[in-house]
């Protein structure tokens, strides 16, 4: 059973185990707008809570996917690679970013739940 | 994610300082995603999407609201003369209806900004840019002799509709629209309402800008927007499509510290005003006319898929820097970056292999003639 969790950054993780998949909401995804690249981090790459981990563009403007939480990458999702415009389809489904495997399981106490980060939505209307 | 850009996070809260078209209502009406654009609240895209609104002006005919754009009418005997003192283009030569793209120079022969003149008979017809139309009315005011006078057509909209699909449409509802040549304006009745409509545009299709009554504009966008053939586009995809059609966006390609030679704008400049000069920075243009510049604008294109946006440092194969991205992204034509910056003459030949430094990483690319998509405008 897994659980997910949400940054004020709009990422969310999807934790199975110590491995936690990680991709944006689709709150960031419709910010966006139409992506046209992305740069996931490299396999095995040790990631630190808030390091610049990927890059998205959309037609528009270019941002960074930052790091949830510290850990390995150990997965990389090439499917939006060939084809970036799955993380406006899916982003929290099938345009996932990378996974990475938890170093430290004590920073999820600073994450948000669904319910926390639906909240947390409704304060930037 | 990061906050990259004030466009893509958090839209805008329409403060009162911001400025509405007569579209406006339209705008909210159709779902788009508003932003602060040269102090007007304007929609960046729709509910489609940037890359769907590009694709469909490509493939159909997109409707734009280019009101924001300042309109102008030069009257008085002596108003040809008085503009020619003011740009270098040919506007002596220009007939009745025709239309000529050209740019206000300053002394040091830069750029104040690019505009289109139109000989409409009694008057000059001046559409300028959104962001220098203060500044532009100020120059023209200042310099304007007895007897020529300016006019600002405050009370009118501007609209654009673009791609294969626009004369079919316009057809319709102004059957005159038909005749018009490319470059060339007329006055007709657009569904009943008249206006000034000119065959041109900024996306490298066929297309038209028509001129409208500002009480008028609603009603005729949306009897636009209800042929099948027609979808609203957003400021995004315009700038999207002119990139592909390697057109200058003033204030990114070209500003007050570029020459229209620099820029690729010399074709602008006819014969008679190369011999005379006499435009501001005439002395200077026409020293680079002769012996050349020391940079020129190209189309570059990278070879892997990571847009390199303004700014971005252009290196030649070794990684020593030449020069620098004044426009770039993503074109959904090729599916594939594009981008346009300054580059010496040495570098400019089509072909020529250039790095462009991304995140700190040197990504090849080479440069490219210009456009990077062919234009298509209507010949006859």
């Amino acid at each position: 059973m897994s659980k997910v969790y949400y940054t004020e950054d709009h990422e969310w993780v999807r934790l199975s185990g110590d491995e936690g998949v990680v991709g944006i909401t689709e709150y960031a995804a419709q910010a966006l707008g139409d992506v046209v690249f992305v740069e996931p981090p490299a396999p095995g790459r040790v990631l630190a809570k808030g390091d610049e981990a990927a890059v998205v563009e959309s037609v528009k403007a270019a941002s960074d996917v930052y790091a949830p939480l510290s850990g390995e990458v150990v997965a990389v999702n090439q499917a939006i690679v060939d084809q970036p415009g799955l993380v406006n389809e899916s982003p929290e489904d099938g345009g996932w970013f990378f996974t990475v495997r938890l170093s430290d399981r004590s920073q999820l106490d600073g994450l948000m739940d669904r319910a926390a980060y639906d909240a947390f939505l409704k304060t930037l209307e | 994610m990061g906050e990259a850009d004030a466009l893509v996070l958090g839209g805008s809260r329409l403060s009162p300082d911001l400025k509405k078209t007569p579209l406006h209502a339209l705008h909210l009406d159709l779902g788009g995603k508003m932003v602060s654009f040269a102090g007007y609240d304007m929609p960046v895209h729709y509910k489609a999407g940037i890359l769907a609104e590009h694709r469909h002006t490509r493939q159909a005919a997109g409707l734009f609201d280019v009101s924001h754009m300042g309109q102008v009418r030069i009257v008085g005997a002596g108003r040809v003369a008085a503009v020619e003192a003011l740009l270098p283009g040919d506007i002596a030569a220009l007939d009745i209806g025709r239309i000529r793209y050209s740019q206000l120079t300053n002394d040091q022969g830069g750029i104040r900004d690019d505009l289109m003149v139109t000989n409409a008979g009694d008057h000059l017809f001046l559409v300028v840019n959104a962001a220098c139309k203060e500044a532009d009315i100020a120059h023209l005011a200042a310099h304007l002799p007895a007897g020529v006078g300016i006019e600002i057509l405050t009370d009118r909209a501007l609209l654009a509709l673009q791609g294969p699909a626009a004369a079919a449409v316009l057809a319709r509802l102004a059957p005159d629209s038909a005749a018009l040549a490319f470059m060339a304006m007329a006055a007709m009745a657009v569904g009943g309402i008249p206006c000034l409509v000119s065959r041109c545009g900024y996306t490298g299709e066929d297309g038209f800008e028509i001129s409208v009554p500002a009480d008028a504009a609603d009603a005729l966008a949306r009897r636009l927007l209800a042929q099948p053939e027609v979808a609203p586009v957003g400021l995004g995809a315009r700038d999207s499509l002119r990139l592909e059609a390697g057109l200058c966006l003033y204030g990114a390609d070209i500003d007050q510290a570029t020459t229209p030679v620099e820029a690729g704008l010399a074709w602008s400049i006819s014969k008679r005003r190369r011999a005379n000069l006499d435009f501001p920075g005439g002395p200077l243009i026409g020293r680079q006319l002769a012996a050349g510049t020391g940079r020129r604008l190209v189309g570059i294109r990278s070879l892997d898929k990571a847009p390199a946006r303004a700014h971005t440092s252009i290196a030649d194969s070794a990684g020593a820097p030449i020069g620098e991205v004044t426009s770039g992204g993503f074109s959904p034509t090729l599916e594939a970056p594009v981008a346009m910056g300054y580059v010496p003459p040495a570098f400019a030949a089509p072909g020529t292999p250039v790095t462009l430094l991304i995140r700190g990483v040197a990504h090849a690319a080479q440069v490219v003639a210009l456009p990077f998509v062919p234009h298509r405008y209507h010949k006859g």
